[in-house]
């Protein structure tokens, strides 16, 4: 890397930058539509009756649906609000997952049991049964979205975190922390949890894809955020009804934005994965 | 040796019981505490029954029973195998889970097979031949189809296929205005096909991309290239060395993934209006039937718990460390 940067003619990329690179493109993407869809006026998908079912293209990129309303501006909307709701779930569910791991594999005995329960019951159900039925405790509506999806996501990042952290525990130089006298605490907090702060930030950035289509689904069943709001599930729900009559845009772009943005998330997880590893971040 | 196979088998069984019965609680739990009154959703909104009438029935289904008291009743009637009865379809919640288990065991089995034998042989097909342009191709395929809602992927299906190209009925599991007696093994292939195809690709990504990494961790290995310096074809490679290191691996996966063919079963049969416990677990979420929501996410619960019981039982046939030890954690 060094001995490269003399030469200014040369354009071929490391795996660092062009890893660094593709992560960023993959970010600002994501990024620039979440604060578009947050900052945009509801005029832009306001409703026109005379433009009711016009297909795609023109002013109407993606078609317009059975309203009249602008798809293209709906789904950047909609888009805008899954991510929130996406980000708001899993970094409440990674804190979840990063506390319950430390403490599960630092504890030991009967709480680190206790733990590995929790997170096999959690797991017992299938993830969307649990999603439903906490949605079905909090009556519906986005908070029960909002906590059902926060809720139930931390158990891949528990089991994760605590395997990292049991591997952890058998080093040299956190047994000799203990020995030193530092409380268990303080070892988890200057020891541990640096070194499982990787897996821990790969892991939330691995979350938002799941969480972001948990809603989608849990939203497009029905229990999930209010029929007028312009998100992914809800527009895909309303599509469903138009099926039929053969109006297939209505379905197909915003289940594309939403393919897009769950695989940039998983390419920017990947790569950090690469990254953050030091022996394939300097390949 | 021999004896600690048994028991190993024994101590899953009993934790995947404890689990089980926790699960139940949290299920039950889950429910109870809705804002949703079960009475209201059983006499209706707009029922004239007087408020003593009210207090009677709940006090005959003993809603003003404490919390554990409710769950030890609700355990009770279930093993004498009633679970209550649906407000949703007006008749037993045994009978409602029976029957449209039954359509939705047909979808998931067919699909868990197809998927697992596809994707098995993609897995094998792109690992073999890593780096190459078909290998490319079904990664990406896979990437794509693991990213893509299920709902989403079973929509556009549905207006291809049927809509578009109108070789399949939409939706249903059976003709609507047929007589139950005139309806043919054909018809119900006719109507299973598209759901099938949906749950099928949307299953199918996990398997391959899991077979192909096993097979290239395989193919690095010191005893492929000792068969290749003996001068074994690939073929035999494959016959001789490569099924037997992933089939089973494959299998235990397909094992422990019922959890997630369970959601997409109850996705694909939203879309297409199949009449299987997916479409029931909505509804009776929505209409406020706690008794067949409980129900159901009992066998949802015990669905999984029997896979992951069987793939835990394969990891020790796999890996006969484990099985050695006894300790599965």
């Amino acid at each position: 890397m060094f001995e490269r940067k003399g030469t200014r003619a040369r354009f071929a990329l490391n795996t660092r930058t062009r890893v660094t690179v593709l992560i960023a493109v993959a970010a600002i993407y994501l990024l620039g539509v979440f604060v578009w869809g947050l900052f945009m006026s509801p005029d832009a998908y306001a409703v026109h009756y005379a433009d009711k079912f016009t297909p795609p293209g023109g002013k109407y990129l993606f078609g317009a649906d059975f309203m009249g309303r602008n798809m293209f501006f709906r789904c950047v909307k909609g888009l805008s609000v899954s991510l929130v709701i996406g980000v708001i779930a899993s970094l409440v569910s990674s804190v979840i997952g990063l506390v319950f791991g430390v403490a599960s594999a630092t504890a030991g005995g009967r709480f680190d049991k206790f733990i590995l329960l929790c997170v096999d019951c959690c797991m017992g159900l299938p993830h969307l049964v649990l999603l439903i039925l906490i949605s079905y405790m909090l009556g519906r509506g986005a908070r029960g979205v909002l906590l059902g999806v926060a809720l139930t996501h931390w158990p891949e990042l528990t089991r994760l975190v605590r395997a990292e952290v049991l591997q952890l525990r058998t080093t040299h130089y956190v047994q000799a922390a203990y020995r030193m006298g530092k409380s268990r605490f303080r070892v988890a907090w200057d020891h541990m949890l640096p070194h499982v702060l990787p897996v821990y930030i790969v892991g939330l950035v691995l979350l938002f894809p799941h969480a972001v289509m948990h809603e989608a689904s849990i939203t497009f069943l029905g229990f999930g955020l209010p029929a007028e709001t312009p998100a992914i599930g809800v527009i895909l729900a309303e599509s469903m009804r138009h099926i039929a009559t053969g109006k297939w845009w209505l379905a197909l772009f915003p289940g594309l934005m939403l393919i897009i943005a769950v695989i940039l998330f998983d390419v920017i997880g990947e790569n950090l994965k690469r990254l953050l590893n030091p022996d394939s971040g300097n390949e | 040796m021999h004896t600690a196979r048994p028991k190993y088998i024994a101590s899953i069984a009993g934790r995947m019981l404890l689990l089980l019965f926790l699960v139940s609680i949290l299920s039950f739990t889950l429910i109870v505490k809705a804002p949703i009154d079960p009475l209201l959703s059983y006499v209706g909104a707009e029922s004239t029954l007087s408020e003593e009438a009210k207090a009677e029935i709940a006090r005959h289904w003993g809603l003003d029973a404490p919390l554990p008291a409710r769950y030890a009743t609700w355990v009770k009637n279930l093993l004498h195998g009633d679970l209550g009865m649906s407000v949703t379809y007006k008749r037993p919640v045994r009978s409602v889970i029976g029957e449209r288990f039954s359509y939705s065991v047909v979808l998931m089995l067919l699909a868990w097979v197809f998927s697992g034998l596809l994707g098995y042989a993609a897995g094998i097909f792109a690992g073999f031949r890593r780096g190459g342009l078909a290998d490319r191709g079904i990664k990406l395929f896979c990437l794509v189809l693991q990213s893509a809602p299920t709902f989403w992927l079973g929509l556009l299906i549905l207006s291809f296929f049927s809509v578009k190209l109108g070789l399949f009925p939409f939706g249903m599991a059976v003709p609507a205005g047929k007589l139950v007696s005139e309806i043919t093994l054909g018809d119900r292939i006719h109507h299973l096909i598209l759901p099938l195809f949906t749950l099928t690709i949307v299953s199918i990504g996990k398997i391959t991309l899991f077979t192909r990494q096993k097979l290239i961790e395989i193919m690095n290995s010191d005893y492929i290239l000792f068969a290749r310096a003996r001068g074994e074809s690939d073929r035999q490679l494959v016959f001789r060395h490569i099924l037997r290191n992933t089939a089973l691996p494959a299998v235990t996966l397909q094992f422990s993934s019922f959890s997630e063919l369970f959601g997409g079963m109850a996705l694909a049969e939203t879309v297409f209006s199949y009449p299987g416990v997916g479409t029931a677990t909505t509804a009776a979420a929505l209409n406020g039937d706690a008794p067949l929501l409980l129900g159901i996410a009992l066998i949802s619960a015990l669905f999984v718990f029997s896979g992951n019981l069987i793939a835990n039982i394969l990891y020790g046939v796999v890996d006969p460390r484990l099985r050695e030890g006894g300790d599965y954690v």
